[in-house]
């Protein structure tokens, strides 16, 4: 019976819910639709069904655990349980399309020398594709999505100046076991003459014009004792990758803002105040949570980023 | 009963109205403090220590949790992006948990060791110096502001009567020992909170100032212990599937 039925009918003929407002105001007491009712129902059924495929109805300390079953790999043997979304998951992740998909491709890798990954045009472009994303999660945060780093907080992946060495072994070197790159502020060793000296002399080894009288001097200081620079950044002031001391003639900067200097007097300010400060900054090591497969695609792909050595 | 007298007594209306709906949220929330897995038996959980709880209060305080969820959910791109999945024992003693369902920022349930120490203060001065598209408001003050840890024993105290296992008396602590170690039990002895306190952000200095306790030592203290008690490495795959 539809409403449009009853509209059109008699208010006295139909039967109402006995309430009265205001006198007159009465209330219908038609049957439910039909369409509705026979939903209501199924619904009833689908509740019951559901109870007996999937885990419902707690009982004492225990609870009824579904007739539906899920089986996977635990340890080596095969194991099927009682559907819950935890026992999903590990089958999803072993026999999952997507992650079978990516575990072949992940051995392929692993069982590869960096060599023949960088060469290998399939291998490649996984890597890029997976480490890309392990790359967002893991690294980014410091050194940006792109891998260009922050200057003067977190090194620059992109160019070939590296502080702890580029080459795949250096960089996987760095991945498992973490950095922690230090050098001591020199305030107390160096007056702020001696802080110029030194950063004329740093400054003039990547051909900006500074004073050479104060280069000269600088240069002493580097190479002496006073300073005693060369013990990490060696005489040649090339770096040593052992110690996590970068290169100082190549005209790359990490924490510095040498290049982003409006004039002379501010480089050799920046540089100075760099000196006298000192820095200390950690990457962590990544051993713990990442696979060496995936710390061996991360490698490969900060040293294909375009700095690698 | 009859319908009419529901319907026209507005009290009996609103205590009927209350019951039932009532229902929905019993059967589903009550049976789990008696069903005897719902807590998976797991290696490595234990309370805050008294820092980590003031860091902690400090993470409420700032609404964190109005961005950040602390509940990695058992999926595949969950655990390829944040670890593992979190389990019901990790956050036992939290009261209350942070689980939340709103990730305008990232999950956070597993960030402890993710990041340096440096890191977790530079970003939380000015999150876009570090991830310029980040939409996260700074907190620079917490770097400057000095630790309010006088009531700490009395904040212990008030964790302790919902179950956090602080200990009061010699008693207490023994058990802790045995439970947690000395090392640790040291740390959720309520009688020498303060001490423990101090100490471990002495140690630890993790903000990079040593001179001052900060609330942003006590914040990222929080921070890098989330989601590191457990031992993953421990457990087969699937192990955690036996609680459910």
């Amino acid at each position: 019976m539809s409403t449009q039925d009853n509209r059109e009918k008699d208010p006295n003929q139909v039967e109402t819910t006995g309430h009265v407002w205001d006198g007159n105001l009465q209330e219908y007491n038609n049957p439910l639709p039909r369409w509705w009712l026979w939903g209501f129902y199924a619904t009833i059924v689908f509740a019951v069904v559901y109870w007996l495929i999937y885990p419902a109805w707690p009982i004492g300390d225990s609870f009824t655990k579904g007739f539906n079953t899920i089986t996977f790999e635990q340890n080596g043997e095969e194991r099927t349980m009682h559907w819950n979304t935890r026992a999903l998951l590990a089958k999803d992740m072993q026999t999952g399309t997507y992650a079978v998909r990516q575990r072949e491709m992940l051995e392929q890798v692993a069982a590869q020398d960096y060599e023949t990954i960088l060469q290998d045009a399939e291998s490649m472009s996984f890597v890029n594709a997976y480490a890309q994303g392990s790359f967002g999660t893991w690294c980014a945060a410091c050194h940006q999505v792109g891998g260009a780093g922050v200057v003067g907080q977190y090194p620059n992946l992109r160019n070939d100046h590296w502080k702890w060495g580029g080459t795949v072994e250096q960089i996987e070197e760095t991945l498992h076991q973490g950095r922690l790159g230090y050098m001591p502020g020199y305030r107390d060793t160096l007056d702020g003459d001696q802080l110029n000296q030194v950063a004329a002399y740093v400054l003039s080894l990547n051909d900006y014009s500074v004073d050479q009288d104060e280069a000269d001097a600088g240069e002493r200081i580097f190479t002496g004792t006073d300073g005693g620079c060369y013990q990490c950044h060696a005489m040649d002031a090339q770096g040593l990758a052992s110690q996590g001391a970068p290169n100082l003639t190549n005209d790359l900067w990490g924490l510095v803002d040498v290049r982003g200097a409006e004039s002379d007097s501010e480089r050799q300010r920046l540089v100075a105040n760099f000196v006298r400060n000192g820095a200390q900054r950690e990457m962590p090591a990544f051993a713990d949570r990442l696979s060496d497969a995936e710390i061996k695609m991360l490698t490969a792909y900060v040293h294909s980023l375009g700095g690698g050595q | 009963m009859k319908h009419e007298s529901v319907e026209t007594n507005a009290g009996l209306l609103i205590i009927l109205t209350l019951a039932v709906i009532s229902v929905g949220g019993l059967v589903e929330i009550v049976p789990l403090f008696y069903i005897d897995d719902t807590i998976e038996e797991v290696d490595g959980v234990r309370p805050y220590t008294p820092l980590e709880q003031r860091g902690r209060d400090i993470f409420l305080r700032e609404g964190c949790y109005a961005c950040h969820s602390q509940m990695v959910r058992p999926f595949r791109d969950e655990m390829l992006r944040y670890g593992h999945y979190s389990l019901a024992a990790e956050s036992q003693y939290d009261h209350p948990f942070q689980w939340g369902s709103k990730r305008t920022g990232p999950d956070l349930a597993r960030v402890g060791g993710k990041y340096s120490n440096e890191w977790q203060v530079q970003h939380m001065i000015d999150p876009q110096s570090l991830v310029p598209e980040s939409i996260m408001p700074g907190y620079p003050w917490l770097a400057e502001t000095p630790l309010n840890y006088s009531d700490i024993d009395r904040r212990m105290i008030a964790l302790k009567r919902v179950g956090v296992p602080y200990s009061l008396t010699e008693e207490e602590y023994e058990a802790n020992v045995e439970k947690f170690g000395e090392e640790h039990a040291r740390m959720f002895d309520i009688r020498n909170a303060e001490d423990s306190l101090v100490q471990q952000a002495q140690t630890e200095n993790f903000d990079g100032n040593p001179g001052t306790i900060t609330e942003m030592d006590a914040l990222v203290a929080y921070l890098q212990v989330l989601g590191t008690m457990v031992d993953f490495s421990e457990y087969d795959d699937g192990h955690f599937a036996e609680f459910r």
